[in-house]
C-alpha cells in the first residue's frame, strides 16, 4: 500500500506501452520515486552512456505518499542521466502532475529508446497510448497545455511538457508541469526532448490507497499541525515564500552576486518577498497576486504573479499580462543578483519565460552572470550578442537573452550551454560558477561555510536541495551553528544529505523539514506503506540512496577531485559583510566527511561500507 | 443549530486537501475525482473557488427525482442520495442549475454531498478555513463583522 506495484514502460523507439509489476525488493530498500528511480536507472543503463543519446532512460517517479492526504504529497521526480553534468540527475517538481499519475494507477513511467517523429504520451488510468506530436512541436509549454486541454476535451487533464528550449537543446531545459511547477535542473528537460517526447497528458481516476487508514489520517493531522504552528511553515513560507530569504541572505553577507564577485547586492531589497507586496508601477498593484499550494500542500508557499502593464517587457503582449509563477527565490537571486538587476517586473518576466520555454532559472541566470563578466572584459563583443550589452545590471539585457534562451536561437543558443560549456568556449573557465558543471544556486559558500561541502559533493552537481545546511547556518533548524565556521560541518552536511534523500523519496516535499525531522515522517510513512519502517530504517534508507549516486557518479568517470568548488570561492575573498575576508575552506571539511562517508582518501566507498548498506 | 458550508474563496490556496477529504470520507481512498466538492482554478487570475452542494431548502434535484431517492436529513437539513432507490437516470443532473450532484459511472449512482452527516471532513481538512461549518442562518457572520470593525472607526478614518 501506498505503492500501486505497478510501473508503465513506453519505449520510445518502437512505440509499446507495457505495464509491470513495480519490484518490491527494491521498493523495500530504496522506499520510492528519488531512490526507488534511481535504483532502476543504474540497473538499466550504463552510467557512461551520451545523456541525449537513445540509451539513457528517463523516469518519472511519485513516492508512496504522492496523492495521499499528508501535506505536501504532490511530489513526483525525474531521473535521468543529466546532460548539463553528465551525473545523475534527479529533478524534484511539486504542483498537481505528480498526484494525477499516481491517481491513474501508476508509481512510475520508464521511457526507453527515442521515437522516430515527436510523440506525447497520453495516460488515462489503464489507458495508455503514445500519440503524436508534430503539431506541438515548436510550441511553447503553455501552449501545449492549452491545446491538449482542447484536444482530449477534458479540463482536469494534468500536462508535463517541454518548452522549445528543451526541443532546441538548450542543455538546462526542464520538464514544466501544471504551467509553472518544474523539475527544473540538470537538464532533464533536454534529455524529453532527445527522445522526441514533447508532453505527458495524465488523468486519474484510481486513487490512493495506504495500509493502516485511520492511523495513517491521525499522524497526518499531527503532522499537519506542526506544519501550521511553525513559524517557517506557517507564516514565514505562505507570506512571502522563499523569497523571505532574499533580504536576510544578503544581509549575512551569503548573496553571491555579479557572477560573484561580491557578496551583497545592493538592489536585493528591491527584488525581495517584501518587495513583492509593495504596490508599484502605472497600475499601482502589487506583483504578488496571491499564495498558492501545490496538491495537499498546507503551507502555500508557492507565488502568483502579476507584471505590470505599464512595464516595458509586456507592452501590446497581452500574452503576459495575466497571473502566472511569480518569483521563487532562487529565481530572484540568479535573475537578480547574479545579474546586478533589480527590475522586480523584469525578473518577473524573465521568469515567466524560463516557464513557457522551459528552462531552469539558476542556471540561466548564472550562466549570464558569466557572459557578463566576460563582456565587461571584453571578451564577449557585442558582435557575438548581435548588438545587446550585457551589462550587470542591464534589465534589457536579461529579457532579451531570456527570450533567446528560450527559443535557443541567436546568443540564446551559446547561453543555452551553461557556463562550464560557455566560459570554456571563451577562454575562461575559472569564470564559470559551477560544480561538476552545474550552477551553484544562492547561498554564497564564502558567508555560509557549510554550503561549499554543499555544493562540492552534492551528486547532481552544484545545489542547494541535497543538504541544505542553511536551515542551520542561519535559521537555527534544528540547532544553529556558526555559518563562518567549518568545524562540524562535515557531519552536519551528511546528516542533511542522508535525511533529505530519504524525504525525495516518500512522495512529500523538502520544505516540511524546516518543521519537520525525519521522526515526522516516519509515522505517516509507517501507516501508509507495507512492512515496518522505523526511523532506523528510514535514515538507513537515506544513506544508501546517497552511496548509490555516489555509485552512478564513480562509474560515469566522476573522482574525488570533481568534489571541489570554483576557484573565486576558494580563493577570492568576501568583500564586505560578515564573511568580509573569508573564502571557503572546503579543504578543512572535505576529508572528515570522506571519513564520515566511510569513503576512502579519494572519495570512493570502500567495501565495508556498501557491504554495511547492502549495496 | 442547522449549520451550513460556508466558503471564501479568497482564503483558498488550491491545495485540494478538500477532495481527498470528502473522497476518503465517503468511499475510503483518496481519489479527487471521486470528490463531491471541487476546487476550481482560474489560472491567470490566480483565483481557487471551492464549489459543492448548497443544500437548497427546495431542491431542484429533489423535485426532479422520479424515484423519490433523495430524501432530507432532519438533523442536517442535508439532501441525501438514497443509493437504494437511485436508478442512475441522471434527471437530477439536468435538474441542478449549480451542477453540484454527478453521476458515478462505478457505481450507476448520483452523487452529491450530503454534510458528512454533520460533520463535514472538507471544512475539517482545510488548512486556511476557506471552508468552514457554521450557524446556517449566520454564514455572512464573519464578513459581516470584518465590514463593522472598519465602520466608523477613528483611528482607521485618519490612517
Amino acid at each position: 500500500m501506498g505503492w500501486h506495484k505497478k510501473i508503465l514502460r513506453v519505449n520510445l523507439t518502437n512505440g509499446s506501452c507495457q505495464a509491470e509489476p513495480l519490484n518490491m525488493e527494491w521498493a523495500a530498500e530504496y522506499l520510492g520515486q528519488r531512490g526507488l528511480a534511481t535504483k532502476y536507472l543504474l540497473e538499466e543503463i550504463d552510467p557512461k552512456i551520451d545523456p541525449l543519446s537513445p540509451d539513457n532512460k528517463l523516469i518519472f517517479a511519485t513516492g508512496p505518499l504522492t496523492g495521499t492526504a499528508a501535506s505536501t504529497s504532490a511530489r513526483y521526480s525525474v531521473i535521468t542521466k543529466g546532460p548539463l553534468t553528465g551525473a545523475i540527475a534527479c529533478s524534484n517538481s511539486g504542483g498537481y502532475f505528480g498526484a494525477e499519475l499516481k491517481f491513474a494507477g501508476w508509481d512510475m513511467i520508464i521511457f526507453e529508446g527515442k521515437a522516430a517523429a515527436p510523440v506525447y504520451l497520453y495516460v488515462n488510468d489503464d489507458e495508455v497510448e503514445l500519440l503524436p506530436a508534430a503539431d506541438l512541436w515548436g510550441k511553447s509549454v503553455w501552449e501545449t497545455d492549452e491545446i491538449l486541454h482542447k484536444r482530449h476535451q477534458d479540463p482536469l487533464l494534468r500536462v508535463s511538457a517541454i518548452g522549445v528550449s528543451g526541443e532546441q537543446g538548450v542543455l538546462y531545459a526542464c520538464i514544466v508541469n501544471d504551467l509553472h511547477r518544474a523539475a527544473g535542473r540538470s537538464g532533464v528537460g533536454t534529455v524529453m526532448g532527445s527522445k522526441n517526447l514533447k508532453a505527458i497528458a495524465v488523468r486519474g481516476g484510481k486513487g490512493v490507497r495506504v495500509k493502516d487508514p485511520a492511523r495513517f489520517m491521525k499522524a497526518v493531522g499531527e503532522k499537519k499541525q506542526i506544519l501550521a504552528e511553525n513559524a517557517v511553515t506557517g507564516q514565514g513560507l505562505p507570506t512571502y515564500g522563499t523569497q523571505v530569504l532574499m533580504n536576510v541572505i544578503n544581509e549575512v553577507g551569503a548573496l553571491p552576486t555579479h557572477n560573484a564577485r561580491d557578496v551583497q547586492f545592493n538592489g536585493a531589497s528591491d527584488i525581495s518577498g517584501e518587495a513583492m507586496h509593495q504596490p508599484r508601477g502605472k497600475e499601482n498593484k502589487p506583483n504578488l497576486v496571491t499564495n498558492q499550494a501545490c496538491f495537499g500542500c498546507t503551507i502555500a508557499c508557492g507565488r502568483i504573479s502579476r507584471i505590470d502593464k505599464g512595464h516595458y517587457t509586456v507592452t501590446n503582449r497581452p500574452g503576459y499580462w495575466g497571473a502566472s509563477g511569480g518569483l521563487e527565490y532562487e529565481a530572484a537571486w540568479a535573475l537578480g543578483a547574479a545579474t546586478g538587476v533589480n527590475d522586480l517586473d523584469a525578473l518577473t518576466f524573465a521568469n515567466f519565460i524560463c516557464n513557457e520555454q522551459g528552462y531552469d532559472p539558476i542556471t540561466f541566470g548564472s550562466t549570464l552572470g558569466a557572459a557578463m563578466e566576460l563582456y565587461e572584459m571584453g571578451v564577449i563583443t557585442d558582435a557575438d550578442t548581435g548588438g545587446v550589452a550585457l551589462k550587470f545590471g542591464s534589465a534589457e539585457a536579461l529579457t532579451k537573452m531570456a527570450e533567446q534562451v528560450g527559443k535557443g536561437e541567436e546568443f540564446g543558443k551559446i547561453l543555452g550551454l551553461g557556463s562550464k560549456r560557455m566560459c570554456e568556449k571563451y577562454g575562461h573557465p575559472e569564470l564559470s560558477m559551477t560544480v561538476k558543471g552545474q550552477e551553484f544556486p544562492a547561498y554564497d559558500p564564502r558567508g555560509i561555510q557549510g554550503m561549499g561541502l554543499t555544493y562540492a559533493t552534492s551528486n547532481r552537481g552544484a545545489c542547494h536541495l541535497r543538504s541544505y545546511t542553511v536551515a542551520s547556518e542561519i535559521l537555527g533548524i534544528p540547532e544553529k551553528t556558526d555559518p563562518l565556521a567549518t568545524e562540524g560541518k562535515a557531519g552536519l552536511v551528511k546528516a542533511f544529505q542522508d535525511a533529505t534523500a530519504a524525504v525525495d523519496s516518500t512522495g512529500l516535499c523538502l520544505f516540511t523539514t524546516f518543521a519537520w525531522s525525519l521522526d515526522d515522517f516516519q509515522p505517516q510513512v509507517d501507516a501508509a506503506c507495507d512492512g515496518d519502517w522505523s526511523l532506523e530504517r528510514l535514515s538507513e534508507v537515506g544513506e544508501r540512496i546517497w552511496n548509490m549516486e555516489r555509485q552512478f557518479n564513480l562509474a560515469a568517470g566522476f573522482t574525488g577531485k570533481d568534489d571541489t568548488l570554483p576557484k573565486r570561492l576558494r580563493k577570492d575573498a568576501a568583500k564586505t559583510g560578515p564573511a568580509l575576508g573569508k573564502v571557503n575552506g572546503l579543504k578543512e571539511m572535505l576529508p572528515e566527511y570522506y571519513q564520515l562517508r566511510g569513503w576512502d582518501e579519494g572519495g570512493v566507498p570502500t567495501a565495508e561500507t556498501l557491504q554495511r548498506l547492502g549495496l | 443549530m442547522m449549520r451550513s458550508l460556508s466558503i471564501s474563496p479568497d482564503k483558498c490556496t488550491g491545495c485540494l486537501q478538500c477532495e481527498m477529504a470528502c473522497s476518503y470520507e465517503n468511499e475510503g481512498v483518496f481519489n479527487p475525482s471521486r470528490s463531491r466538492i471541487k476546487v476550481f482554478s482560474f489560472e491567470r487570475e490566480g483565483r481557487h473557488v471551492p464549489y459543492t452542494c448548497t443544500q437548497c431548502s427546495d431542491a431542484w434535484c429533489r423535485n426532479a427525482c422520479p424515484t423519490e431517492a433523495i430524501g432530507i436529513n432532519a438533523a442536517t437539513g442535508a439532501k441525501e442520495v438514497n443509493e437504494g432507490l437511485c436508478v442512475g437516470c441522471k434527471v437530477c443532473t439536468i435538474a441542478c442549475p449549480f451542477g453540484t450532484i454527478n453521476y458515478n459511472h462505478a457505481t450507476g449512482k448520483v452523487i452529491k454531498c450530503d454534510l458528512c452527516g454533520g460533520d463535514p471532513a472538507c471544512a475539517k481538512a482545510c488548512p486556511t478555513q476557506a471552508i468552514v461549518y457554521v450557524d446556517a442562518d449566520w454564514t455572512g457572520y464573519d464578513r459581516m463583522r470584518n465590514w463593522a470593525e472598519r465602520t466608523d472607526n477613528q483611528s482607521t478614518a485618519q490612517a
